[in-house]
């Protein structure tokens, strides 16, 4: 099998691809999201405790 | 070792962060061996062609769509019988992830349905029941969104995941008591599968995969959750000394 007919994939190619292609979509998007705000959180946490220490809330 | 302090949010929140690697890693690992079994060692479909390729997809996201649903209703029943905090947050943090799977299979789905039923949608038992289940999702996500207090939110949760729990045997046996257009199970838990055995090892390890995935990304976003709703307790600190301590707010 050569790569052109992998992507061929017997005709299906926007059907099987289209399947694969919403998943990561679906999934790096909600890695993303978690992450985004993950990323949120901490530095929030992080500017709260570096006023607290200072001790000039 | 006490298991019963885990059961705090404060407690459980270092622990989730050690654990998340050992799920995440090996969900990389293992979407990679399937989709390689799926497109490289498992044959072409005698009847389908290359179309069929789409089940490693779309089976396991309707799994996980509906098991998922079964385990938020059941952390969403736990904390509110037990007012147990922890339990509604996990229930939260799923929601998401089983929305996403849902929404998954019926994309691909549709995707499938095309090209061998000539249709994009019907409206059958199956495809039915599993748009409700992503709209007992929506309305649960929705819910809680718009209530403010976080108890209430749970609680309001609670009795609509409970009351859909439902649907999911509706969804799973819909292609036995109705005559619909959607195949029955291709796997079943006693009998022999229908399936080729390289397309059944594909099957399972995205499944597999799928499972490690949901857990690692709804433990990541339950540590964010319980950093949003315990936002007096210092968790970084916690984490990086080992220990927990509360901060003083002015």
């Amino acid at each position: 099998m050569n790569w052109k007919d992998f992507f061929n994939m017997g005709g299906y190619a926007f059907y099987v691809w289209g399947s694969y292609l919403t998943m990561l979509i679906l999934i790096g998007g909600e890695v993303l999201a978690v992450s985004l705000r993950k990323q949120k959180l901490a530095t929030r946490q992080f500017s709260r405790n570096s006023t607290s220490e200072d001790g000039n809330q | 070792m006490n298991w019963y302090k885990y059961a705090s949010p404060t407690a459980f929140y270092p622990l989730a962060g050690r654990l998340i690697p050992w799920f995440a890693i090996p969900a990389a690992l293992l979407f990679i061996a399937g989709l390689y079994v799926g497109f490289f060692v498992a044959p072409t479909d005698f009847q389908q062609g290359e179309a069929y390729r789409i089940i490693f997809i779309h089976v396991p996201a309707a799994w996980m769509g509906m098991l998922l649903y079964l385990l938020m209703a059941g952390y969403a029943a736990i904390g509110w019988a037990f007012n147990a905090r922890l339990a509604s947050m996990m229930a939260s943090s799923i929601s998401i992830t089983g929305a996403s799977f849902t929404l998954l299979s019926l994309v691909t789905g549709a995707l499938w349905g095309k090209p061998t039923w000539g249709t994009w949608w019907v409206w059958d038992a199956r495809l039915t029941s599993t748009l409700i289940l992503l709209f007992l999702y929506i309305g649960f996500i929705s819910l809680q969104a718009a209530i403010d207090d976080p108890k209430r939110a749970d609680r309001a949760g609670a009795v609509l995941a409970i009351v859909g729990v439902v649907n999911v045997p509706i969804i799973y046996f819909s292609v036995e008591w109705w005559n619909t257009l959607h195949q029955g199970a291709t796997i079943r838990i006693l009998g022999k599968p229908s399936i080729a055995p390289p397309m059944l090892a594909a099957l399972l390890i995205m499944l597999a995969a799928c499972w490690l995935y949901s857990i690692a990304v709804t433990l990541t976003r339950l540590r964010c959750i319980i950093m949003e709703r315990e936002q007096h307790i210092n968790l970084v600190n916690a984490e990086s000394r080992g220990g927990l301590q509360t901060s003083v707010q002015a």
